[in-house]
């Protein structure tokens, strides 16, 4: 399944009953260098919509949502040692967890790539 | 994904550019309203500009800093008129020399911290020039205004500019540029030429580094920016990065640091307050001033080391190393060159040693933290020789 995109700029894919979810690029521009990152722990329940995880930049704190509703499988420890993994490869190396679905997800409102751009180039 | 930016002051007219807004835009930078104004936050990257400015020279933008011009018929006149405001000795700075101060309430709460400097040329005696905070402009003339006596004349510059230049080459690449200011000692200041234009320099700054700040007509800033960027050491550092700097430095920003309800005793600035004004006071809040200075304070601000990676910003509770609160962070980051979390706050009196054990609670969540000396990253002011 082709890769989907938050208005909050978090971006998802889904696999089967497992989703991998990051920021875009856009967003690690707008944060500019980051320097923490605070994960979810596995086996944590996160909302569609709830706070999951907090990124941090040299200027502030931002909240990060989990697109879709779920349980926590993996964090992606990488980030812990290496935050700025966020920067160089936001999505890719620098995704921030897993989460196995509860049920069918939710996802008509999410957007595609080119729905995305459009959506960040009118910002 | 939502971002929580420490909060400034709104303005609701239109924002404010300085001269040089198409030289930022130029430069790619990116522009966000700071008190009042349109200000380049970062051009490359706050972590890039802040390293950059310790190991070399940085160029900042900071002509949205109010600078005001006090005149009356002599030196001891203006002197004493500033005095009744700010706890200072303004009679005794030399000539050429700058003093740090700040505008006091009743109190001793702090209106707005400022620098103050005596010309060089005897002939210009009877002036003192101020620089006061972008966001306080407007209050601080205000509130000047409303007190000096009729004899002293208030007048914002806000036909110059202001840019900073800040690193450890900043000296020479002045000299580069045709400006002899090597031997100035650490707030002194003067006219020079830089770069065929006439400045007012003063060797001062706001990130712990040597540097200078140069005071320029509007007209001729766009050509001293051009020309000091010209210099292959120098790249154009954003707010962004003063800030991280001004913090690793262990400086005050107003509004956050210190404001009405503190004090310069509980701030650490009663460095500030020279020995003939403790005895004599005469400036606002003076009661309270020398009682803190003889029994010390309630509560200080301190240096603070979160342990691990999160940042602790501004808001967040101080806790005892039994777990009772203690006090608030005022400002809170990642330090570049520290390579890790810093923050100052204050907190009661009895907790305030180095190496004192506290917690922050960050999310929810308790953080183990120490208290630290100020400064994180050593000054290195040129004292002379």
């Amino acid at each position: 399944m082709a890769r989907l995109y938050t208005k909050d700029h978090e971006w998802i894919d889904v696999a089967g009953s497992i989703a991998t979810v990051g920021i875009t690029d856009y967003a690690q521009a707008q944060l500019g260098d980051v320097v923490f990152v605070e994960l979810p722990d596995a086996g944590r329940a996160v909302t569609k919509g709830g706070d999951a995880a907090v990124v941090e930049s040299v200027k502030a704190a931002s909240d990060v949502f989990s697109p879709v509703d779920g349980t926590v499988t993996e964090a992606n420890q990488a980030l812990a040692d290496t935050p700025a993994l966020v920067n160089e490869a936001p999505e890719g190396d620098g995704w921030f967890f897993k989460v196995e679905l509860s049920g069918d997800a939710d996802l008509a409102d999410l957007m595609d790539a080119a729905a995305y751009k459009a959506y960040t180039d009118a910002l | 994904m939502s971002t929580t930016a420490p909060s400034e002051p709104t303005h609701a007219q239109e924002p404010l550019t300085t001269s040089l807004f198409d030289a930022h835009k130029a430069l790619g930078a990116r522009m966000v309203p700071f008190a009042g104004y349109l200000m380049p936050v970062q051009y490359e990257g706050i972590l890039a500009e802040h390293l950059h400015t310790r190991s070399a020279a940085g160029l900042f933008d900071v002509s949205h800093m109010g600078q005001v011009v006090l005149a009356g018929s002599d030196h001891a006149t203006v002197a004493d008129a500033l005095e009744a405001l700010v706890p200072a000795d303004i009679r005794d700075l030399k000539h050429g020399a700058q003093r740090y101060t700040q505008l006091l309430d009743t109190d001793g709460g702090i209106l707005d911290d400022l620098m103050v400097h005596r010309p060089a040329d005897p002939a210009l005696d009877g002036t003192l020039m101020l620089v006061v905070n972008a966001a306080n402009k407007a209050a601080d003339i205000a509130h000047m205004k409303a007190r000096l006596p009729e004899v002293v004349r208030l007048t914002l510059q806000d036909d110059r500019a202001l840019l900073a230049l800040q690193g450890p080459v900043a000296a020479t690449v002045l000299a580069r540029a045709g400006a002899d200011v090597a031997a100035w000692p650490f707030m002194t200041a003067g006219p020079v030429t830089v770069a065929g234009i006439s400045v007012h320099a003063s060797r001062s700054g706001y990130t712990g580094e040597d540097g200078f700040e140069l005071s320029v007509a509007n007209d001729q800033a766009a050509a001293l920016w051009t020309a000091l960027l010209d210099d292959p050491d120098v790249k154009p550092i954003g707010l962004g990065a003063r800030d991280s700097l001004r913090l690793e430095a262990g400086l005050c920003l107003h509004g956050h640091d210190i404001d009405t309800g503190t004090t310069p005793v509980e701030a650490g600035l009663a460095w500030s307050i020279q020995k003939r004004r403790r005895q004599e006071g005469g400036f606002p809040g003076h009661h309270v001033i020398a009682e803190q200075i003889a029994n010390g304070p309630p509560r200080r601000r301190v240096g603070i080391r979160p342990e691990g990676r999160a940042p602790a910003r501004e808001g967040v509770e101080i806790l005892s190393h039994d777990g009772l609160p203690i006090g608030t962070v005022t400002s809170g980051g990642f330090g570049p060159t520290v390579n890790g979390p810093i923050a100052m706050g204050y907190v009661a009196a009895p907790h305030a040693a180095p190496g004192t054990r506290i917690g922050l609670m960050v999310r929810g969540k308790l953080m183990p933290a120490e208290v630290v000396a100020l400064p994180f990253v050593p000054a290195r002011f040129y004292r002379g020789t």
